[in-house]
């Protein structure tokens, strides 16, 4: 089961590491980070594995949405199957 | 591998453009709870939908924070209440009312709907006992809604229903009248009532439905503005292709919420409503699309046109992102609920007429519109009796949810609150049409062949 993580603000330094760490911390898999500097704005994206993750998607989600918060970011989890239904037939 | 620009325009339409799912409604038969016992029918009652829909609001919150988009509303529909077996009088209705108030409020839903009669044709003693319980229903509970079909194409109009229906939308508001009459916002007379909506306040499980079931109303208004805005000066072909492309997309979501909320809850999947449903949020607005088509104010002439091309649209985008279709399936232009209607009407551009018309091209009705508390019976049941014969005679569903406020005049408005909105006071017309109502009995069934 994979999930999308988008981060999306103005760039800072050190924002893959800490999304990274936190990603570490919950056993998720990073597969594929992309990411772009447009002007000011940051806007990354990265397809993570969450099989093994060791806690619930929300308590992820939730945490991840908290970092956002306290960095003032944009910062959400969501499972891939929402963009899998929305954009492919 | 998914596509960043994609992903962004999901994104982007979650948090920008006020994407959610507009609830998750479970359909549930009350058959099975029929008894000549009225305290027991209540228990049974109680017992089942708290059993069936324990789950709802827990899998309804899962879904929303994996799949990351709100889901507003989850609610419950039944089976009309006036179809479950046994003898009742009004005062058993009222008490089921409050059964069904407390099974809402265990549950924590929003509203639980099916408070409801189907009269298109006559009345049972019960249709009859459940409506007369309506007005004193609606006040003594906070979420249960109400419904009752008067009409449908094949049977014709129940005009004896309509004069009924006069008087308790009165009574109702009237009875509630320390509450800016709410208890109407929770009152729907249809034509064509479809058996399987999941909108609120008009949902209850029809009598061909399965025992549970599952049902998904998608929203989007923000959306398909958006897109539109995007298009710029296209034509309208192109202009149409937009909304459809959009609309896929906006279904296709609900489709994945029904069929995830079905699995979990092992619940089988009815359909999906691909209905645009506004909020009073800003940037979740019918009128706003339609104004983004090129009119300069929602009412101007050119809204019917307009509407009808969105409403086409919608349908067609998002019949195929669906396996089921169903509900009440197009735009939804209630007054309260919509901040580009209000304003229109505010500014005295969208009158209750054009608003009539509007109904003839898209689905619901004249949907949460204030009128004068003075405004007689037999007016409110004119009102009820044109809107009702469009559905009638266009073989659609139609409907009506005024709120005639108790001790409002024209230039005050009604505040409900959430998304219900408010609504400026509307004026009508004020020749009468009482001997014409007087007359009771059926209005016929409308012919189907010489189409003209």
């Amino acid at each position: 089961m994979k999930a999308v993580i988008t981060v999306v603000g103005h760039d800072a330094k050190g924002i893959i590491a800490k999304v990274s760490a936190k990603c570490a911390e919950a056993g998720a898999n990073i597969i594929d980070i992309s990411q772009s500097v447009l002007k000011e704005y940051f806007a990354m994206i990265m397809v993570i594995e969450i099989a093994d993750l060791n806690c619930g998607f929300t308590e992820f989600a939730n945490d991840l949405k908290a970092l956002g918060e306290a960095e003032n970011l944009d910062i959400r989890a969501m499972h891939e199957t929402i963009f899998d239904a929305m954009h492919k037939i | 591998m998914i596509n960043i620009n994609d992903i962004l325009e999901t994104i982007n339409m979650i948090k920008e453009e006020n994407l959610d799912i507009r609830t998750i409604t479970m359909g549930i038969s009350l058959y099975d709870c029929a008894g000549d016992d009225i305290g027991v029918v209540c228990d049974r009652i109680y017992d089942k939908i708290t059993r069936s829909a324990e789950r709802l609001v827990p899998v309804g919150r899962e879904l929303e924070s994996e799949l990351g988009i709100p889901i507003v509303n989850k609610r419950v529909s039944v089976t009309p209440i006036s179809l479950v077996g046994g003898k009742y009088s009004p005062d058993d209705y009222v008490k089921i009312a409050k059964t069904l108030d407390r099974a809402a409020d265990t549950l924590g839903i929003n509203f639980i709907g099916g408070y409801s009669a189907l009269v298109q044709k006559g009345f049972t003693n019960n249709a009859r006992n459940l409506i007369e319980s309506i007005p004193e229903a609606l006040t003594v509970t906070n979420k249960v809604c109400s419904s009752v079909n008067v009409a449908s194409t094949k049977a014709g109009i129940n005009m004896d229903a309509v004069a009924l229906m006069g008087n308790i939308i009165k009574r109702t508001a009237y009875l509630t009248r320390d509450n800016e009459s709410i208890g109407c916002a929770k009152l729907v007379v249809f034509a064509n009532v479809p058996e399987d909506n999941p909108f609120m306040a008009g949902a209850f499980h029809g009598v061909g439905e399965p025992d549970t079931v599952i049902n998904v109303g998608v929203s989007g208004p923000g959306v398909v503005s958006s897109a539109i805005k995007r298009a710029g000066h296209c034509d309208f072909s192109t202009l149409a292709d937009t909304i459809k492309k959009t609309a896929f997309k906006i279904t296709r979501v609900g489709q994945l919420v029904a069929t995830e909320a079905s699995k979990r809850l092992g619940v089988p999947f009815g359909i999906v409503d691909l209905s645009l449903a506004p909020t009073p949020a800003v940037g979740d607005s019918v009128a706003h699309i339609l104004e983004g088509m090129g009119l300069e104010k929602c009412g101007g002439h050119g809204t019917t046109a307009a509407l009808a091309l969105l409403n086409d649209a919608v349908k067609k985008g998002g019949v195929m992102a669906s396996s089921h279709v169903g509900g009440l399936s197009g735009a939804f232009i209630p007054v309260s609920e919509d901040a580009g209607m209000i304003s229109a009407v505010e500014c005295g551009a969208l009158s209750l007429e054009k608003l009539e018309a509007m109904t003839a091209v898209c689905s619901v009705g004249l949907d949460m519109i204030a009128v004068p508390g003075d405004t007689s019976a037999a007016v409110i049941c004119g009102i009820i009796a044109d809107e009702i014969s469009i559905g009638v005679a266009n073989t659609k569903t139609t409907a009506v949810r005024l709120i005639p406020a108790y001790g409002k005049g024209v230039g005050d408005s009604v505040e409900f609150g959430g998304l219900l909105g408010y609504a400026p006071i509307m004026k009508l017309r004020e020749y009468s049409c009482e001997e014409f109502i007087k007359r009771g009995g059926r209005i016929p069934a409308p012919i189907h062949s010489l189409k003209n």
